[in-house]
């Protein structure tokens, strides 16, 4: 078998770069990943707060907490998980040939993605919604008081479809001013070139965060699209599937329950019974998914709930600076609602 | 060259001779006045620059001590430099992306003295090439493997750019000649795959690898990215390289090749020992910036998911304890490199002229 291994290697090194062939994939994606001993996740090529590389060329960000969470919940261990960066426009594709097991890329989940690029979604980790910012000296309140106002986007088919529907309703007029980097977008903004700057209410967070002084920009009230971001994973494994959506349900179960990355020693002897399942203490939740008993202790103990998750990467404190907003619980009147763990 | 037209040249070149003094810019009013206004624009230029670039520059320090000073932040290009040199290459292993680019480096200037061209040359590539891929890619001689979709920055750069045009160029050669060839098929063969190939962007072809191919492939079988890339540049690369020879062969006297014939030689000894040298001698300056191009184009690579050294860069500039404090200096050091790179690539050429004593002296 090693000999085996080694001629590969140096019959892909006469081609001077490997061609890796995948185990076949019959296997289900759990197996795979399994046999390979690694996760392979797919996350933006450098977001803040989201999925960004540190100086060490280590990933850190809300999407990438996801996949530790799902490498943790398999593997135990948050770190046996490979960061793949995709591009926007090929992100599905990447998922779809098997190149990674699951797309963590702030991704809005729609009826056409699902219906017809071969994938499913999972739970939604992150409400989002399309939104508005302006230079606080345009002494404008609400977006309903644009008048022929130039927006900076990126391009993209909803964001200027949503813009356009928008300004339909108002009966204003705008003008589209459209950039391929990210970077040139946020500069014309800044320098005034355009009046106002639209996209993700999260990524508008991000653009703020970036300028010479925040405190000049304001984003405001409306949000005019829903974009629930949820990751994503190849078509009919059911299982994987699962583990991915209950992977994710646990960071929120466990917010619920107070269980926290620093007491989760202490809650594995709660005597609240679903908390007693959730992290193996009592019946065998694990194996029903092929996971082990502890997965839900190890998510926990590794990744931490779901608030701490949201506070470390994207909260008040960090440079977002974003509130949990909908992102928060069902019973504080937020939109997260995991299912029960019985 | 005749007297007179000798004349007229010295005449021409003697506001720029060392005897002409300075009356080239001060020889009238209006020479003068254009002068001083370029060399006040120069001092003005000059000024604001240094007191960027040094007077008032943060040399050490946090991201707020360069908040509160006017001047470039050099602690953010320190902080970033490995990032940006080798992106998320493991932190560790980076001694790994290092040596082989220092041995790319090594290796090339190696190549680039004429008295080395030969066999064992060839012979020595062809052994350096897969050592550096194991170097990088490990899983043998107890290094850790690292997968392909983690190299970046200037090593993924240099290989992206110098190995697909090392193996481009024997390839486009071959289709140089396939299109004078007087098969008609081989021809038409050679005519249609340049034609379609520069008449689509580089970007689409990217695209279409990373894209398309996949779709192809039965499930489960999936080609790196890093080697679709690669592949994408090569082709793409050949048919530019094609067209630049076939000019250098068409500017061949015929008498070159009736010549050899003359002597017994058959078609690929007079190709390859005749005709082919004296073509890509003349070819020398557009294959240069071709080079050149293309070692700015690899950054288009982005659209694969790969980060070349650009984007290594650019990625670099999100960093939340930075952003908004460093732009300027993560892509003034970008263009740094890019310079000095380039420089020595149109130098070398240069050289290379003056060596074979190309053009009409």
């Amino acid at each position: 078998m090693a000999l085996f291994r080694t001629a590969r290697r140096v019959a892909a090194a006469a081609l001077l770069l490997g061609t890796t062939v995948a185990a076949a994939q019959a296997a289900s994606t759990l197996e795979t990943v399994k046999a390979r001993g690694k996760l392979i996740c797919g996350v933006s090529m450098g977001t803040t707060g989201f999925a960004l590389a540190d100086a060490q060329g280590k990933f850190a960000g809300f999407d990438v907490d996801v996949c530790r969470a799902v490498a943790s919940a398999v593997f135990g261990d948050p770190n046996k998980v490979d960061f793949v960066m995709t591009n926007i426009n090929t992100r599905f594709q990447v998922l779809q040939s098997g190149e990674i097991d699951i797309l963590s890329r702030q991704t809005t989940m729609t009826y056409s993605r699902e219906a017809s690029l071969g994938i499913d979604f999972g739970p939604t980790v992150f409400y989002d919604g399309q939104g508005l910012m302006v230079a606080k000296s345009l002494g404008i309140n609400s977006a309903k008081d644009l008048e022929g106002a130039a927006i900076c986007t990126l391009p993209g088919t909803t964001t200027a479809q949503n813009l356009a529907d928008f300004f339909r309703t108002t009966g204003k007029k705008f003008e589209l001013v459209v950039f391929e980097n990210p970077d040139e977008n946020n500069n014309a903004f800044f320098s005034g070139r355009c009046d106002a700057v639209s996209s993700d209410r999260s990524d508008l967070a991000s653009i703020r965060a970036g300028s010479k002084s925040p405190g000049d920009y304001v984003i405001l009230p409306e949000t005019i699209s829903k974009e629930p971001l949820a990751p994503a994973v190849r078509q009919n494994d059911s299982n994987w599937r699962d583990i991915v959506s209950w992977s994710i349900w646990m960071l929120m179960a466990a917010e619920e329950k107070g269980v926290t990355q620093a007491n989760v020693d202490e809650q594995v002897k709660s005597a609240d019974p679903e908390i007693q399942r959730m992290l193996g203490g009592t019946d065998d939740l694990g194996p029903m998914l092929g996971l082990d008993k502890k997965w839900g202790y190890n998510v926990i103990k590794q990744v931490g709930n779901y608030a701490e998750v949201f506070d470390r990467n994207l909260g008040e404190k960090t440079a977002l600076g974003l509130s949990r907003g909908p992102n928060t619980l069902w019973n504080n009147g937020g939109l997260l609602y995991p299912p029960p763990f019985r | 060259m005749s007297e007179q037209s000798t004349m007229v040249s010295n005449e021409l070149a003697s506001p720029d001779r060392p005897g002409g003094g300075l009356r080239g810019y001060f020889g009238t009013v209006g020479n003068s006045a254009v002068t001083l206004v370029c060399l006040a624009v120069f001092l003005l230029v000059a000024k604001a620059a240094i007191s960027w670039l040094l007077v008032n520059a943060v040399f050490t320090g946090t991201p707020e001590d360069c908040k509160v000073a006017s001047g470039a932040c050099w602690p953010y290009l320190a902080d970033k430099l490995r990032y940006m040199l080798f992106g998320i290459y493991p932190f560790d292993e980076q001694w790994r992306p290092l040596t082989a680019t220092l041995l790319f480096i090594a290796a090339m200037a190696v190549s680039g003295i004429p008295r080395l061209w030969g066999r064992p040359l060839i012979a020595g590539w062809i052994v350096l090439l897969p050592l550096l891929f194991l170097l990088m890619a490990g899983g043998v001689f107890g290094l850790t493997s690292v997968p392909t979709s983690q190299w970046g920055g200037l090593p993924l750069s240099f290989m992206l750019t110098f190995v697909g045009l090392v193996l481009a160029l024997p390839l486009g050669i071959l289709l140089a000649l396939a299109r004078l060839s007087n098969l008609p098929a081989i021809r038409i063969l050679a005519i249609t795959f340049i034609e379609l190939v520069r008449g689509v962007p580089l970007i689409s072809i990217l695209f279409m690898a990373s894209v398309m191919l996949p779709l192809f492939m039965p499930e489960g079988v999936t080609i790196d990215k890093l080697l679709r890339a690669q592949v994408a540049i090569i082709l793409f690369a050949a048919a530019y390289i094609a067209e630049i020879v076939r000019a250098g062969l068409q500017a061949l006297p015929r008498g070159q090749t009736e010549a050899a014939q003359a002597l017994g030689l058959h078609y690929w000894q007079y190709t390859f020992l005749v005709i082919i040298p004296q073509a890509l001698k003349t070819v020398i300056p557009p294959l240069v910036s071709l080079f050149i191009g293309f070692f700015q184009d690899t950054t288009l690579v982005t659209i694969v998911g790969l980060l070349d050294f650009l984007n290594t860069v650019r990625t670099a500039l999100r960093d939340p304890n930075w952003q908004g404090i460093a732009v300027l200096e993560g892509y003034l050091f970008a263009a740094v490199v890019y310079f000095v790179f380039s420089a020595m690539m149109g130098a070398y050429s240069r050289f290379l002229e003056k060596r074979f004593r190309v053009g009409h002296d």
